[in-house]
């Protein structure tokens, strides 16, 4: 592959390392990163490892795929990274922010805030998480623009119309809510205003999942062009194997709340070395 | 004064944790402090608020005044009255100028306040950000953070909508360019006198237990966007049909006989001074337990 030779000597844009999660009161025994669990739950203390040592690199203009099944941890990596919830160890870092010296797990809520509405577009796999929907689409994609300090309003309005385009919204919808929209207007609602402030890095947690395939492939097509026009990085999650295929250069195998197979989505798909990998890309209809 | 009470009703533990309660709102301008809002003898949503930083406050010397909407006579203004009369046996006036203490609801007097002035407004929902964000540990936190995408993006969602803010009264202020504040539901007409001014303001909201406070000379500016900015109630060419005045909030009227449309100041001692009377005396007085 000649795209991933070329990412050798550049440096990763966005670097998430050794990320563990665990809901519960944990004990010694689960401690050990390496302990023997139950899937993902402890067997003396029933807490639940959510992630246990995740890392990951994502490379300027590249989209990196996350697959597993449902239940091992890729969602809560998504919300981990952008800082929805505390992960209990590891970093993220990117050098946008000081370098790429700075953890950005450990920063005040306030540069947090920042740094998700500058470097961070999140597109939710539920529209509900990520859109108000008593508010216009309009003012939807102006929320992340406000938040940013924008208190131009025609400027908003602008652009705000100008994304919607991009993601064939009609115009005419424009001052509607998000309630009175399609699952797929939904999701593209979400894209748009998530990509209303230029982000870098946009991180996408099942886009195309529940919408139907025309639809489907209006969203992937859209994603293909942004990183494209854009040059924008993307982390994209996806039970679908399909989706990862068509979009992903490189892709991490997740189960159990662990990596367990990492590499070119094209070797892991075709050469699959983890059982559970092999299961994975075997049981495709 | 009814001797069955403690002065000012409340009993004086009471009055202290209110006083604290005001104390730190002063020492930080527009930030909600909760309090234990008493029960009283009238319901919470009725002006309760405003009515325990009054009677918390209230001494033998002060002369009160209390308006409901502008004027001086509507009921909830009376009883109100009635109540701190009868329990403390303060004078009560309906002038202005006249008053130390000054309650009302959703109004702030036309003739300017003094620095010896005290102004306490009834505030029903004291949380700006309430109707973006229902969780009280949430807009804490957004207060905390100091983020008010939410009390913008509003403002914003209105002109997309009707095509400019259509706050009618109750417009978000950013206080002491800290904190922002919802200057309980007085018309945006008023907003702009609460920046800089000379009188100590403080808001009660007694059903939502929230005290907050804008000190004098402190700015208050109200939220707007760079292309939308911020404007008052217009009453360009309109007078008062009984005072001829101008420049002030006006009630809109229908003269039932000739079914034109009329004008008369909302704040009615405001007017009926430019007239030279004096009203809602005898009211109180009339009734007096001492």
């Amino acid at each position: 592959m000649r795209e991933a030779a070329c990412f050798l000597d550049e440096a990763p844009f966005l670097t998430v390392e050794g990320i563990s999660c665990s809901f519960g009161p944990g004990c010694a025994y689960c401690a050990d990163d390496e302990a023997d669990l139950e899937r993902n739950r402890c067997p003396r203390c029933g807490t639940i490892h959510a992630l246990r040592r995740v890392s990951l690199d994502v490379y300027p203009g590249e989209i990196v795929g996350i697959v597993g099944e449902s239940g091992s941890g890729k969602s809560t990596l998504m919300r981990c990274i952008c800082f929805d919830q505390q992960p209990s160890a590891g970093s993220v870092a990117t050098p946008l922010v000081d370098g790429g010296t700075r953890n950005l797990l450990s920063c005040s809520p306030e540069q947090k805030r920042a740094i998700r509405n500058t470097v961070f577009g999140m597109v939710y796999q539920n529209p509900w998480l990520g859109l108000r929907m008593d508010f216009s689409a309009l003012s939807n994609i102006a929320e992340q623009m406000i938040a940013a300090g924008n208190r131009n309003v025609e400027g908003m309005l602008a652009r705000g119309r100008s994304l919607l385009e991009q993601v064939n919204i009609p115009l005419s919808r424009a001052a509607d809510t998000p309630r009175e929209f399609s699952g797929g207007m939904q999701q593209r609602v979400q894209i748009a205003k998530a990509l209303s402030n230029n982000p870098p890095i946009l991180l996408l947690d099942e886009v195309t999942t529940g919408l139907d395939l025309s639809v489907q492939a209006t969203v992937l097509d859209l994603i293909s062009t942004l990183r494209r026009e854009l040059d924008v990085s993307m982390v994209v999650v996806s039970h679908d194997l399909a989706v990862i295929r068509m979009l992903a250069q490189r892709s991490s195998v997740m189960l159990d709340g662990r990596v367990i197979e990492h590499g070119l989505t094209d070797q892991i798909l075709e050469d699959p070395q983890h059982r559970y990998t092999q299961q994975l890309v075997h049981s495709l209809l | 004064m009814h001797p069955l009470y403690n002065f000012a009703f409340l009993d004086e533990g009471s009055k202290r944790e209110i006083r604290r309660a005001i104390l730190k709102g002063i020492a930080i301008p527009g930030y909600q402090v909760p309090f234990a809002s008493r029960e009283l003898p009238i319901g919470r949503g009725w002006g309760t608020g405003g009515l325990q930083i009054t009677l918390a406050l209230i001494g033998s010397d002060d002369v009160l005044k209390v308006i409901d909407q502008g004027h001086d006579g509507s009921v909830n203004a009376i009883s109100i009255k009635k109540l701190i009369h009868a329990t403390t046996g303060v004078a009560v006036t309906s002038d202005t100028s006249e008053a130390t203490l000054i309650q009302s609801r959703h109004r702030i007097p036309e003739v300017q306040l003094a620095e010896e002035q005290l102004l306490v407004l009834q505030v029903p929902t004291p949380e700006p950000l309430r109707s973006i964000e229902p969780r009280e540990q949430a807009t804490r936190r957004l207060h905390a953070e100091a983020d008010y995408t939410g009390a913008w993006l509003q403002l914003f969602e209105q002109i997309v909508r009707y095509g400019s803010a259509i706050t009618g009264a109750d417009h978000p202020v950013l206080v002491n360019g800290r904190y922002v504040m919802a200057p309980s539901p007085i018309p945006r007409f008023d907003n702009h006198k609460l920046h800089q001014a000379a009188q100590l303001t403080l808001l009660g909201a007694g059903r939502e237990k929230k005290i907050y406070a804008v000190p004098p000379y402190t700015d208050v500016v109200s939220l707007d966007f760079e292309d939308y900015p911020f404007a008052a109630e217009d009453f360009e060419g309109i007078h008062c049909e009984l005072c001829g005045a101008s420049g002030v909030f006006f009630d809109e009227l229908l003269d039932e006989d000739t079914g034109e449309t009329v004008y008369r100041c909302n704040d009615t001692s405001f007017c009926a001074g430019r007239r030279g009377k004096r009203i809602g005396q005898e009211s109180c007085q009339g009734r007096s337990h001492a």
